[in-house]
């Protein structure tokens, strides 16, 4: 009984979120696939890893920290891009999209460079 | 390593008893080919004359007495410098007279004109003159002149008084002064003295006084007197005067005592009555010397040689030995070679092996054995050797008589040649034994045959209260004991402790007895296992040998406390030079790699979300509706894309092969433009996206 009720409730909770969600714009919905894209290749490089051994060190880490730097500056693009955030109100999207460019570039140098 | 050293002994051996023969016999050599070459690198031209005047003199000199054609060359270049000396009125008399040298073997083309000048300034100084070089020089010119033209009359009118004035200079002992004002007496300056009085003889227009060239014979004999003779017969003047121009050498001393007296004889036409054994003594010196050193001494010893060669003294001749080191074994033929001094055929003469005298012995036996003329070959050949000469060291003494009675007077053959040989051979071993006896009864224990022509490889055990014999016959090849200077047992020890006995000889057996009772203190009480070698060389033994035996396993008693240690091996100082232990670099492992096949499988994995992301934008209906459509814009937002699709490249071909220099370089100029075209595409879209917000 009160197993079902969770499940319910859990059921309907994540039906709410869906809602929620499918009402957010589609711009920022981009944002979130790209950051799961990231997240998820990152994931699949640690996984790698637990299976074969850490060498190349520097490989590794470069192929995880680039993916979760993206990950991170996506973040921030979402936030910045966000409507709903006041903080940014002033701030053009495009603008922001120029920060998430140059920041990527300035990270994939460092990224190239530590790949060995 | 101990062949190596037992070899340099024997070598040291042979070195030392050629150096106690040769010092009362030696080979003396004529010139040869080795002369000519040594000549050739001497004098050599450096751009087209040899230096000085002199010099090129001496070069020439050489050049003509060694038949060595080598004019053409410096011809052009040295003539004109013999005209410029000899028409200049300021050159000095003593470069005057050089070039008249020069000219004399050039030839080249004067005019009498210019000798007439010299002559009358020849004369002059030769009036005035008051040194024994201005004599010299201005006779020596007067002399070159006369022989070179005879357009114009070179001769004195009051030789005797010239004569006279020189002759002033003299010392009683035969050699002379430089000047009045010098009490020095140089030898080198006798013989110059004796070439410039030979040229006032014959540039005399009437006959010298015949008391004035007596009194110069008398004083060349005393000259004669005082020289010095080394042990091997070679005759020297020694000079003790030392001048401006340094001190003068036995060698230019000795040549120019020559010159001056083969002047003299030739110009007087009497016989000086010179000993002979001196004449000969003198080229011995000269061809003793070999190769000089210098160009200048070179040209001392050819000028010398040539002037006795061609002298009416007498004429040196050389007997020299192609081979000195004969084998019995072999059945070589002994060969005798007769030239004069430069190298030249000697008129017919016979040769007749005297004497020989053995090294060891005082007594001689006399031989009395001529050699027979081989024409083709021009040597003298002795076919068979006297049957009683062994192997061993010898001195043979030769005599030279000529055939013809004229050329008695003529050539100098100096009595009899004394020559080292060496007889060589193989020597036979034979009755070669080795013996392991008992020491109180003197029992033989064991007793085994050694072939010591061949390998060995005995072994034997023996205690402290035994001994070790070794005995042996040495044989030459006629039958007679032979004793060489070498004969060596070596016991050598395993820790490489050596222990060498000198092998004595009893009448025809080499014999050694090894106590070991005597010999236990000697050999650091160290028992196990020695191994024996057997030395036996000489000089004259052609299968000289150093031969491992075998082996002998001792058994000694336990040290005492007191007993000494065997010293410590020294190290073999070559072993410094030889190859050191490899060296081997340790690298880091590999690290552990994955299976190929896995490494792939996840390259693909990581493709996949990346798939979904493009899936996912799919779904969501993403769409390029706000790229720009107009030209301008467009172009800028393409430029962009393209700019970061550069910029991604440029960090590609860093991980490739760019460094980082490169790469920041072309980043910045990308970066710049990507700066340029992305504000103008981005902003492009803010105004749209404004203009759309405001409608």
């Amino acid at each position: 009984m009160g197993r079902s009720t969770t499940s319910k409730d859990a059921q309907a909770l994540f039906h709410s979120l869906h809602s929620a969600y499918a009402s957010t714009p589609t711009n920022l919905k981009i944002i979130d696939l790209y950051v799961m894209f990231a997240v998820v290749t990152a994931v699949i490089q640690v996984v790698y890893m637990a299976i074969v051994g850490s060498f190349p060190f520097n490989s590794f880490l470069s192929g995880v920290l680039s993916c979760v730097g993206t990950a991170v500056l996506a973040v921030c693009l979402r936030i910045q891009v966000n409507k709903e955030n006041k903080e940014f109100k002033d701030l053009p999207p495009e603008r922001a999209f120029a920060d998430f460019v140059l920041c990527n570039l300035v990270l994939h140098l460092v990224i190239m460079n530590f790949l060995g | 390593m101990a062949r190596n050293s037992c070899i340099l002994v024997l070598a040291s051996v042979l070195l030392a008893s050629i150096a106690s023969i040769c010092a009362s016999a030696a080979i003396f050599n004529p010139i040869s080919d080795a002369h000519r070459s040594a000549a050739l690198e001497f004098f050599s031209p450096s751009d087209g004359s040899f230096g000085s005047l002199e010099e090129t003199y001496e070069a020439l000199r050489t050049f003509e007495v060694l038949g060595i054609e080598k004019e053409p060359i410096i011809r052009t270049s040295v003539c004109a410098s013999v005209a410029d000396t000899l028409s200049s009125t300021s050159s000095a008399l003593k470069d005057l007279f050089q070039a008249l040298r020069v000219n004399r073997i050039l030839k080249c083309e004067l005019n009498d004109k210019a000798f007439a000048g010299i002559v009358t300034r020849l004369k002059d100084s030769v009036n005035a003159a008051n040194s024994l070089l201005d004599f010299y020089h201005s006779i020596g010119g007067l002399m070159l002149i006369k022989d070179q033209t005879s357009e114009v009359d070179a001769h004195l009118g009051d030789a005797d008084r010239i004569f006279r004035s020189i002759k002033a200079l003299s010392q009683s002992d035969g050699r002379w002064r430089y000047s009045s004002n010098n009490p020095e007496s140089s030898t080198y300056a006798a013989g110059i003295a004796l070439e410039t009085l030979a040229g006032v003889v014959s540039l005399a227009s009437s006959e010298i006084d015949h008391s004035l060239v007596a009194t110069l014979k008398n004083d060349i004999m005393k000259l004669f007197d005082g020289v010095e003779r080394y042990d091997d017969g070679a005759c020297y003047f020694d000079e003790k005067f030392v001048d401006a121009h340094g001190h003068q050498d036995p060698l230019s001393a000795s040549s120019s005592v020559v010159r001056g007296i083969t002047a003299f004889a030739t110009a007087t036409g009497e016989s000086l009555n010179l000993p002979g054994d001196k004449i000969l003594g003198l080229a011995k010196f000269f061809l003793g010397i070999e190769i000089p050193g210098s160009a200048k001494d070179l040209y001392h010893q050819i000028d010398a040689l040539a002037c006795l060669e061609n002298s009416r003294v007498s004429v040196p001749l050389i007997l020299s030995l192609p081979a000195t080191v004969l084998s019995v074994s072999r059945k070589d033929q002994l060969e005798v070679r007769v030239n004069t001094v430069l190298g030249f055929a000697a008129p017919p003469l016979s040769v007749k092996l005297k004497q020989i005298f053995s090294s060891g012995s005082k007594d001689a036996s006399v031989v009395n054995q001529e050699l027979k003329f081989d024409p083709e070959r021009a040597v003298h050949v002795l076919e068979i050797l006297p049957e009683n000469v062994d192997v061993g060291k010898y001195i043979f003494s030769f005599e030279i008589s000529l055939q013809d009675p004229e050329h008695k007077k003529r050539y100098m053959t100096g009595g009899r040649t004394k020559v080292p040989v060496y007889i060589t051979g193989v020597i036979e071993v034979n009755n070669a034994e080795i013996a392991v006896l008992d020491s109180d009864i003197g029992s033989i224990e064991l007793q085994k045959k050694l072939d010591l022509s061949g390998e060995n490889d005995v072994a034997l055990s023996a205690n402290h209260l035994q001994k070790l014999k070794l005995s042996f016959q040495l044989n030459t090849p006629l039958g007679h004991t032979f004793k060489p200077h070498q004969v060596f047992l070596k016991l050598r020890h395993e820790s490489g402790v050596e222990h060498i006995f000198v092998v004595g000889n009893s009448g025809k057996k080499f014999e050694i007895i090894l106590d070991f009772l005597g010999l236990v203190e000697k050999f650091f009480y160290l028992s196990g296992k020695y191994d024996i070698q057997l030395t036996v060389g000489d000089s004259v033994m052609e299968n000289s040998f150093l031969r491992p035996l075998g082996h002998v396993e001792l058994d000694l008693p336990d040290a005492p406390e007191k007993a000494t240690r065997p010293p410590p091996q020294p190290i073999d100082p070559y072993s410094r030079y030889g190859p050191k232990a490899e060296i081997t670099h340790i690298f880091r492992a590999p690290e552990k790699r994955p299976p190929r096949e896995l490494s792939l499988a996840f390259s693909g994995l990581v493709l996949l979300p990346f798939f979904g992301f493009l899936a996912g934008l799919l779904r969501l209906r993403a769409n390029l509706k706000n790229f720009p459509r107009s030209t301008v814009p467009a172009t800028f937002a393409i430029l962009f894309h393209l700019g970061i699709a550069s910029v991604l490249l440029l960090y590609a071909l860093f991980w490739f092969k760019l460094d980082l220099f490169t790469t920041l370089k072309a980043l910045g100029f990308l970066g710049i433009f990507l700066m340029f075209v992305g504000h103008r595409t981005l902003s492009h879209l803010a105004s749209v996206s404004a203009k759309l917000k405001s409608a």
